[in-house]
């Protein structure tokens, strides 16, 4: 089993219509302040690599970044913090979302019924309140929509705090994106899209963190 | 659970056989011998009837013999096996050459029996392949089929018939159901434990019984699970086809590691399995009561065109709690259509609820609730109703009867009265429900409280089944609209 980096996991997603955001890779904490000033700021910074797999246990993510000299002194730290076990790096600059509500969704392969596409509520809690629906690859948009109706949690897919409701069509075409990725590469033996950000300004899912592993 | 199916197996000759052959029968009656025999005469199986015992002793006036070799041949194509595993090869070499085409083996000391048992179970099954005889068990309790008045199995009961198709991976859950099946009168095509499974599975049943005019749905008690997604293909086309209830055992953590032990299943993921049930439209139950009453619904109602429920009841509390199981559930608690309370308002004093549920608050005559129950099931904006309060007047009425003024002081006239009214009632409520085609489920406690009262025996009498409760009456209901919806957003 290998892991595939960030930005190579999110290449492969992106093929699929999983909603990412726009998001730049730099060599440098000078290339790095530069893609930001073009996305806009606030701006998130990661340290990404092949071998990076938990980018926010190991301290290798920058958040609400306002400026140029704080991307680039971010970038810098970040450079600094890889080991020569990361092999190749680089660093990964995106615009900072944030939104009241985090969903999980991903593909896992069940030992007895094979790949499987999974959506659940996400969050820090995600793991106490445990509401999740899994489906066997391959579903059809009528499964799409009833794993999103099936959430127990559906207070927090309709409007919540002054934020509009979840866009379940869109929602839906992520679920039909990972069904679809995981019938054209078999190799593919788990995505994991944690969070998917519900973005407060229109609903849509937005995948802010994407790690693909394959069959190695 | 799974495995390849297996076309062409002579499920005719297990749940339709023109004769069957207890092979190992006995003269003692604590012994599963007798009991095979016993229970497939008891039940008034017409076919022909042979036993084979070493002693050739007469048993229950069947004259045995010492061989199957010793038997006309084709008149038999059911053999059921008492004989121990050691016997059971040259046994079904002869049964074959007897034309028999199915064998159900009870026998234990197979593949629940170590290595040399595994290893005898195989041997078992390639000699059935080579010789074309399907192999049911072995380690089985037996196989139930009703239309063909067949009780070959070596406990009881014989189910009413019906059209509730069982199959279990565990022989217990068959006697459940079919104690289910006897306690209320909602009856049984066929049902079979599948024993250790060793040729034939329950999904192989199932299967047969997806294309099998008698069962109107299936009903399973599953355990493990081995090849996942050969399961899901097969129950998917077995659900397009018809309802198709499962109960699942090992849905814990607790109960997996009790699964190991019993079946030495793997345990699956639960809510991959969950999943799976809902993808493949498959009505997946909690406990036995829910698995059966699911299906004794499937097979006696009409199915819900949608969710819209309105409850008739005559006592407002019921109507309350109900209304509470409504709307925690995926059906919908209906509002009710102004015309529909207009027509209503025409029958009942002003103090009913002049909502859903209707609560008829004792302002109903003589012939409220039979109206009342036609004009809501006829209305094109109610998909479904449940009605709560049969059975209040026959409770006064059995009171009445055993106290000792009876049947003096107009009391035998009364008590006629009731119980005529609440046998009326529930034929109304299964007469409608058949001429709307639309589903009405009668609950009251009374169904065990009482089974003899007048109105659940009614119900009784009419097929259908009377819930216990009205939360039991919802749930099925639920599980109705769910299989209905499931078929037409697929297009099914």
């Amino acid at each position: 089993m290998a892991t595939l980096s960030e930005a190579e996991s999110k290449r492969r997603l992106a093929a699929h219509g999983v909603p990412l955001l726009d998001e730049r890779t730099a060599a440098s904490p000078d290339a790095a302040a530069a893609a930001a000033a073009e996305i806009g700021f606030p701006v998130v910074v990661k340290l990404c690599g092949d071998a990076i797999a938990h980018t926010t246990e190991r301290g290798l993510v920058r958040l609400n970044l306002a400026d140029v000299a704080a991307v680039r002194s971010a970038g810098a730290e970040l450079f600094a913090k890889a080991t020569p076990d990361d092999g190749p790096v680089e660093l990964l600059v995106a615009p900072m979302v944030r939104g009241t509500r985090e969903l999980i969704a991903g593909l896992v392969r069940d030992p007895q019924f094979g790949p499987c596409v999974m959506l659940g509520i996400g969050g820090v809690l995600a793991e106490a309140i445990a509401d999740v629906q899994i489906r066997l690859v391959p579903i059809d948009r009528v499964d799409a929509d009833e794993m999103i109706d099936q959430l127990a949690t559906q207070a927090l897919l309709g409007t919540f705090r002054g934020e509009p409701a979840v866009d379940r069509e869109a929602l839906g075409a992520v679920l039909l994106g990972l069904s679809a990725l995981a019938e054209q590469d078999p190799t593919i033996t788990s995505v994991d899209l944690n969070p998917l950000i519900v973005s407060p300004a229109d609903g849509r899912p937005l995948a802010v963190d994407a790690l693909v592993e394959v069959a190695s | 659970m799974s495995g390849a199916p297996r076309p062409g197996l002579a499920f005719d000759a297990l749940f339709a056989p023109k004769g069957v052959v207890v092979a190992g029968a006995s003269s003692h009656p604590g012994k599963f011998g007798f009991v095979a025999l016993h229970n497939l005469l008891a039940s008034g199986y017409t076919g022909a009837v042979a036993a084979t015992n070493r002693e050739r002793v007469d048993v229950l006036g069947v004259r045995s013999v010492a061989d199957i070799d010793d038997l006309d041949a084709d008149t038999y194509d059911l053999v059921f096996v008492c004989t121990p595993a050691s016997a059971n090869l040259d046994l079904l070499r002869a049964c074959a050459r007897k034309g028999i085409r199915a064998a159900f083996i009870t026998s234990a000391g197979y593949g629940e029996a170590g290595e040399a048992g595994r290893a005898a179970e195989r041997e078992l099954v390639a000699l059935a392949d080579e010789l074309g005889i399907l192999l049911a068990g072995p380690n089985g309790q037996g196989v139930v089929s009703t239309p063909a008045n067949l009780c070959a199995q070596i406990v009881a009961p014989f189910p009413p018939v019906g059209h509730i198709g069982v199959a279990s991976q565990s022989g217990n859950f068959v006697s459940s159901f079919l104690n289910l099946a006897r306690a209320t009168g909602v009856g049984v095509s066929r049902a079979v434990s599948a024993g250790n499974a060793a040729a034939v599975g329950v999904v192989d049943y199932l299967e047969y019984y997806a294309d099998d005019s008698h069962t109107a749905v299936g009903l399973a008690y599953l355990e493990g699970v081995t090849d996942g997604r050969g399961l899901y293909e097969r129950l998917v086309r077995i659900a397009a086809k018809k309802p198709l209830v499962l109960l699942k055992g090992g849905a814990t953590a607790g109960g997996a590691r009790a699964a190991a032990s019993h079946t030495g299943s793997l345990a699956a993921d639960d809510r991959v399995f969950d999943g799976m049930c809902r993808q493949a439209g498959i009505t997946r139950a909690t406990n036995v009561e829910d698995a059966f009453e699911a299906a004794a619904t499937f097979a006696t109602q009409p199915r819900p065109n949608g969710p819209r429920t309105i409850v008739v009841t005559t006592a407002g509390g019921w109507g309350v709690v109900t209304a509470d199981a409504i709307t925690r559930s995926e059906l919908e608690l209906a509002s009710l259509p102004d015309d529909l309370r207009a027509e209503i308002d025409e029958k009942l004093p002003p103090r009913w609820s002049r909502s859903n549920p209707i609560d008829l608050a004792g302002g109903e005559t003589r012939d409220t609730i039979p109206e009342v129950l036609a004009l809501v099931a006829d209305h094109p904006d109610v998909d479904a109703i449940v009605y709560l309060g049969l059975g209040i007047q026959s409770n006064q009425a059995r009171l009445m009867r055993a106290g000792r003024f009876y049947p003096d002081h107009g009391l035998e006239r009364i008590v006629a009265y009731h119980e005529r009214q609440d046998a009326r009632f529930a034929e109304c409520a299964a007469a409608v429900s058949a001429s709307s085609g639309k589903p009405i489920l009668t609950a009251t406690e009374l169904a065990i409280a009482d089974p003899d009262n007048a109105g659940p025996a009614a119900v009784r009498e009419s097929g259908r089944l009377c819930y216990a409760s009205a939360d039991r009456a919802v749930r099925a209901l639920e599980h109705l609209w769910r299989d209905s919806r499931h078929r037409a957003r697929r297009g099914r």
